[in-house]
C-alpha cells in the first residue's frame, strides 16, 4: 500500500533517481546497487534469525557458532565493505570530474544569498552575462560551476543532473555538471540558510545547444519589450536602487537581476508561477511570500502603479 | 621472530599495538594528503607520489600488524586452548589477552586496508 507513495520519490523535476545528468545517473546507479545489495543482506539476516528460532531446541555446538560469528559477522561483512567501499571510490572520479577550465564550455557563477541566487555565465570570449534564480545549461556540454556565498551557507544542488557542493562565504567552491538529457529542473538550497531557506530554490534549463547560444544570445542585449510601460514607474520608485534592468538606468546587485525576468520558469527563486499576479503580489509584499526576504513591502503604492510594473516586468522576456 | 619477545611478557602494551599502528597509519594518510591537496607545491610533488607514499606506509603498518598478530597468536598459545580463558589464574589471564590481542590486530589490518583504499582509486584533488 504504502508503495506508490514510496515510488513517487523515483521521478519528477526534483529526483536524483530521475537522473538526466552524467554525475547523477552515477548516484542513481550506486544508489540502487545498494538497496539491492541491503535487500539481500536483510533477507539474510532475517532468514537466519528464523532458522535460529526454529530450531531453539537443538543448539548447535560451541565451535559451530564460533565457526558462524567468525564467518558470518567477521569474514562476511569485512569483504562485503570492502567491496562496497572499492565500487564507491571506484565511481568517485566520475562524481567529481576535474574539468579544467578548457574542458568546460563555460563557466557559471552562482552566488547564494538570503532567498535568491545571483548567476553570470562568464563565456570563452570573457564576456559576462548577468542573470537569478534560473540556470540554464547545453546539452552534452560540460558546465564549470563557481560557487560562492554573500552571506551564510548555502548549498548548491540540482538532483536530477548531480550532486550538491555547499556555497560558502569567502571561498569559490567548484563543481562541474554535464546535462545528458534535455528537460526542466528544480533545485532547492540544501543548506539550511535562514527563515525562508525552504522557499529559496531554482530552475535548471537542460536545452539543446542551438538553443541555448540562441537563448543566451538574447539574454545579453536589453528585452524586447524595456521601453513599455511601467517602465517609468518602476524607476520613479526606486526599484533600480537594489535591482538591474539592462537597457534601463537600473544597474544595482542588491537584489536580482530583473532583466528578463518575464521569461523566467517562477518569481520570487522557485515560490511563485510567472505570472503578472504573482509578481504583483509580491511587490506590494514581499515578506507575506518570502519572510526575512531583504526587498521591503511596496503595498502603500497604488495599486494600478504594482500593476503597470508587474505588467512591464513580465514583458522583459 | 616468533622469539623476538620473550614469551612470558606480563604487559598490557601489546594489546594496543595493532589499534596505535592503525592510528598512526590514518593520520599520516589522512594529514598527508591535506597538506598536499592544501599546499600543492610546497615540496615539488604531484598526486602519484603522494599515492606511493600511502602504499608504503601501508605495506609498513601492515608489516608492524602482522607482527604484533603474530606475537598475540603466540601468547595466545597457537589456538591449543579455547575461549572464553575466564579462569583467575596467571595461565588463562595470558592467554585471554593474548586472544583479545589478535582480535584487536586482525581489526586493525582490515582497518589500514579500508583506509589507503581510496589512494587506489583517486588521481587528485579537486581544488
Amino acid at each position: 500500500m504504502l508503495a506508490p507513495f514510496a515510488l513517487c520519490g523515483c521521478s519528477g523535476v526534483q529526483s536524483a533517481l530521475d537522473p538526466a545528468g552524467d554525475e547523477s545517473a552515477i548516484v542513481a546507479n550506486l544508489f540502487w546497487v545498494m538497496v539491492i545489495g541491503g535487500a539481500f543482506i536483510w533477507i539474510g539476516v532475517i532468514g537466519t534469525l528464523l532458522f535460529a528460532i526454529s530450531r531453539r531446541e537443538r543448539p548447535v555446538s560451541d565451535a559451530g557458532a564460533g565457526r558462524l560469528i567468525l564467518w558470518g559477522g567477521a569474514v562476511f561483512p569485512s569483504v562485503t565493505l570492502l567491496f562496497l567501499l572499492a565500487f564507491a571510490l571506484w565511481l568517485m572520479p566520475g562524481l567529481r570530474p576535474f574539468a579544467t577550465p578548457a574542458d568546460a564550455s563555460m563557466t557559471v557563477e552562482v552566488t547564494g544569498k538570503q532567498f535568491w541566487w545571483q548567476v553570470a555565465y562568464r563565456l570563452p570570449d570573457g564576456s559576462r552575462v548577468a542573470a537569478a534564480n534560473e540556470v540554464r545549461l547545453p546539452v552534452g556540454k560540460r558546465v564549470e560551476f563557481a560557487l560562492e556565498s554573500d552571506d551564510v551557507i548555502h548549498s548548491f544542488w540540482i538532483p536530477a543532473l548531480g550532486g550538491k557542493m555547499d556555497m560558502i562565504p569567502g571561498r569559490r567552491n567548484r563543481l562541474s555538471l554535464l546535462a545528458t538529457k534535455a528537460g526542466t529542473f528544480r533545485a532547492p538550497c540544501a543548506e539550511y540558510c535562514g527563515t525562508s531557506h525552504a522557499l529559496m530554490a531554482f530552475s535548471a534549463v537542460a536545452m539543446e545547444p542551438s538553443d541555448f547560444d540562441a537563448w543566451l544570445a538574447a539574454q545579453a542585449e536589453p528585452a524586447a519589450g524595456v521601453s513599455g510601460e511601467g517602465r517609468e514607474a518602476f524607476l520613479r520608485n526606486g526599484c533600480g536602487a537594489c535591482h538591474r534592468v539592462d537597457g534601463t538606468e537600473a544597474n544595482a546587485t542588491i537584489g536580482p537581476d530583473l532583466s528578463h525576468v518575464g521569461s523566467r520558469k517562477t518569481i520570487g527563486a522557485g515560490i511563485l508561477p510567472n505570472t503578472e499576479a504573482a509578481i504583483a503580489s509580491f511587490i506590494a509584499n514581499p515578506g507575506a511570500i518570502k519572510p526575512d526576504a531583504k526587498m521591503p513591502a511596496f503595498g502603500a503604492l497604488p495599486a494600478a502603479e504594482i500593476d503597470a510594473m508587474a505588467a512591464w516586468l513580465k514583458g522583459l522576456e | 621472530m616468533i622469539r623476538l619477545l620473550p614469551r612470558e611478557v606480563e604487559s598490557l602494551w601489546t594489546l594496543f599495538t595493532a589499534p596505535i599502528v592503525w592510528a598512526l597509519h590514518f593520520l599520516i594518510c589522512y594529514v598527508g594528503a591535506a597538506i598536499y591537496c592544501a599546499k600543492p607545491g610546497l615540496l615539488g610533488l604531484d598526486f602519484a607520489a603522494v599515492r606511493l607514499g600511502i602504499g608504503i606506509v601501508t605495506a609498513l603498518a601492515l608489516a608492524l600488524i602482522l607482527l604484533s598478530t603474530l606475537l598475540a597468536w603466540r601468547q595466545w598459545g597457537f589456538g591449543t586452548y579455547d575461549p572464553p580463558h575466564d579462569d583467575a589464574t596467571a595461565h588463562s589471564r595470558r592467554r585471554f589477552q593474548g586472544f583479545a590481542t589478535l582480535l584487536l590486530s586482525g581489526l586493525s589490518f582490515v582497518a589500514v586496508i579500508f583506509v589507503a583504499l581510496p589512494a587506489v582509486f583517486l588521481t587528485e584533488c579537486l581544488r
